[in-house]
């Protein structure tokens, strides 16, 4: 249990003993090597490593998209391996999840976008609209309902992701690498939006990324993701004054630096 | 009039005369009520084969590999057969269903044993359009893999689905005419009659105005609905 400023925190997510290897044509890959995490609810914890540390993957255990080989996952006292398939589909609409290329439905306008989630569990027509209207005015969509993904910037285009993965309120709300395809302005309005979200409605979300500064941005705990392990967990200040693993330095190494030449990208933040 | 004996301005007027185009009209519509049916027989059959092999492949929706490889080698096993044996072969079949081999009916079933498959193959390489973050995101939502595939799949890739559809109709009517030979009537058997066996080229030539402008009718309207459709989702 971590103390912290709003007091005991539970926890939400525990990960133990998680191993994942995918089967290529160049043999087998471990992508996972025994993964143990605990996040707190309520909190924006933040998982930073490499291309290809695994942090894809983990996010996607979470709500099953992969299904690890071994070890245990539970997301507020639900054991996600154990669910059955029809379980899962329930346990899926209670998880938000949020992409990096967005992936909205280009054959739906926003609103539709954003009903989707809704109109597959059968929610009545009223309430949907309601609903809908309610979310679409949260992310700041409500002008655009009847315009298509096509016609969207990509901060218009993440807001509808963010609107369609909250629309069925749900507890936790994975986010992988939700901002890495934004520029600099656009990641800070989503990363504002997202702790918005957090504070109003205290989400727990799991901020997968490569990027420094939005986790220095948003999260107060985070973990370093080295070729499969995590190497480092604790506050995100501790980690970046005082880092113990290889990536942990180089991150905060490649931090220092950028504030330095207070490039523009840093120079926001 | 033939080409033997006339020259070919006038034979392209004669094509033109109202005793020809009399002859014709109930060939056209024989051929309009072939390609519709089997055109539509084509888009079940064809829809259901194709989504069947999208969503059993390796990488699909529900990877059954022995079903994705039966259906994919019984699918290039009848489009191995040139459509002219297909349509011999079907001669049985046809008797079974119509009670007779030959006729407007019979050769339908042939003309969809030759397109079914070929529309299945054009159906799976739209459906695998797709991009794969989409089917994920719905899959994270909570989706069935119904509601995947009608909800999503496709509408998502309609207008490569109706761009499809055009090529596939269209190679239906360039079958009917085989198909003429076979006593199936229509514009096919009008020009192999006249045209090929009487040496009446304005005939043949009035047929092959019907079946320029058909083809040519068909692509400009899938052109354009699919375009009507990538132009309301913004995406051209």
């Amino acid at each position: 249990m971590t103390v912290c400023g709003i007091g005991v925190m539970e926890e939400y997510i525990k990960i133990s003993g998680l191993y994942k290897t995918f089967h290529s044509h160049n043999g087998p890959v471990q992508v996972l090597k025994g993964i143990d995490l605990t996040v707190h609810k309520g909190e924006i914890f933040g998982i930073i490593g490499f291309s290809g540390a695994g942090k894809s993957t983990l996010a996607r255990c979470i709500n099953r998209l992969e299904t690890p080989d071994a070890g245990n996952i539970e997301v507020g006292g639900v054991d996600i391996l154990k669910l059955s398939k029809k379980e899962l589909l329930k346990e899926r609409r209670k998880i938000g999840m949020i992409f990096q290329t967005f992936n909205l439905f280009e054959a739906r306008n926003v609103y539709h976008n954003i009903s989707y989630p809704l109109e597959i569990s059968n929610v009545p027509r009223a309430e949907i609209r309601r609903r809908v209207l309610e979310t679409a005015e949260l992310v700041g969509l409500a002008d655009k309902l009847d315009a298509y993904p096509g016609a969207l910037s990509g901060g218009q285009k993440q807001r509808v992701g963010i609107a369609r993965a909250l629309v069925n309120r749900p507890q936790l709300l994975l986010s992988d690498e939700a901002t890495s395809a934004l520029d600099p302005q656009t990641t800070l309005q989503i990363l504002d939006l997202l702790k918005e979200i957090n504070r109003s409605t205290g989400i727990t979300i799991l901020m997968i990324t490569h990027e420094l500064d939005a986790i220095r941005y948003s999260c107060e705990r985070m973990a370093v993701l080295e070729d499969g392990r995590i190497i480092e967990v604790g506050a995100v200040r501790d980690i970046f004054s005082n880092p113990h693993s290889h990536t942990g330095a180089l991150f905060a190494r490649v931090y220092t630096e950028f504030q330095k030449t207070d490039l523009e990208y840093g120079s926001g933040i | 009039m033939s080409l033997l004996d006339t020259p070919l301005w006038e034979v392209i007027k004669g094509s033109f005369s109202p005793s020809i185009w009399e002859r014709l009209t109930p060939a056209i519509w024989e051929t309009l009520y072939m390609t519709a049916l089997s055109s539509v027989i084509m888009l079940v059959f064809g829809l259901l084969l194709g989504i069947l092999l999208t969503v059993t492949n390796p990488d699909g929706l529900v990877p059954v590999k022995f079903l994705y490889s039966a259906s994919g080698w019984f699918i290039n096993c009848l489009r191995s057969l040139p459509q002219m044996i297909m349509i011999i072969l079907m001669i049985p079949v046809s008797r079974l269903f119509f009670g007779k081999s030959y006729g407007t009916n019979a050769c339908i079933i042939a003309i969809a044993a030759s397109c079914i498959p070929m529309y299945a193959r054009i159906v799976e390489s739209s459906l695998l359009e797709i991009s794969k973050g989409k089917i994920e995101a719905a899959k994270s939502i909570g989706s069935t893999n119904l509601q995947i595939i009608y909800r999503i799949l496709l509408p998502e890739t309609l207008p490569s689905l109706i761009r499809g559809f055009t090529v596939a109709v269209i190679a239906v009517i360039s079958m009917t005419a085989l198909a003429g030979m076979f006593g199936a009537g229509g514009i096919g058997d009008i020009a192999v009659r006249f045209g090929y066996q009487r040496f009446q080229h304005d005939v043949l030539f009035a047929a092959v105005y019907v079946l320029i402008a058909l083809v040519q009718l068909v692509q400009w309207f899938g052109n354009f609905t699919s375009k009507q459709i990538l132009k309301k989702r913004k995406l051209i």
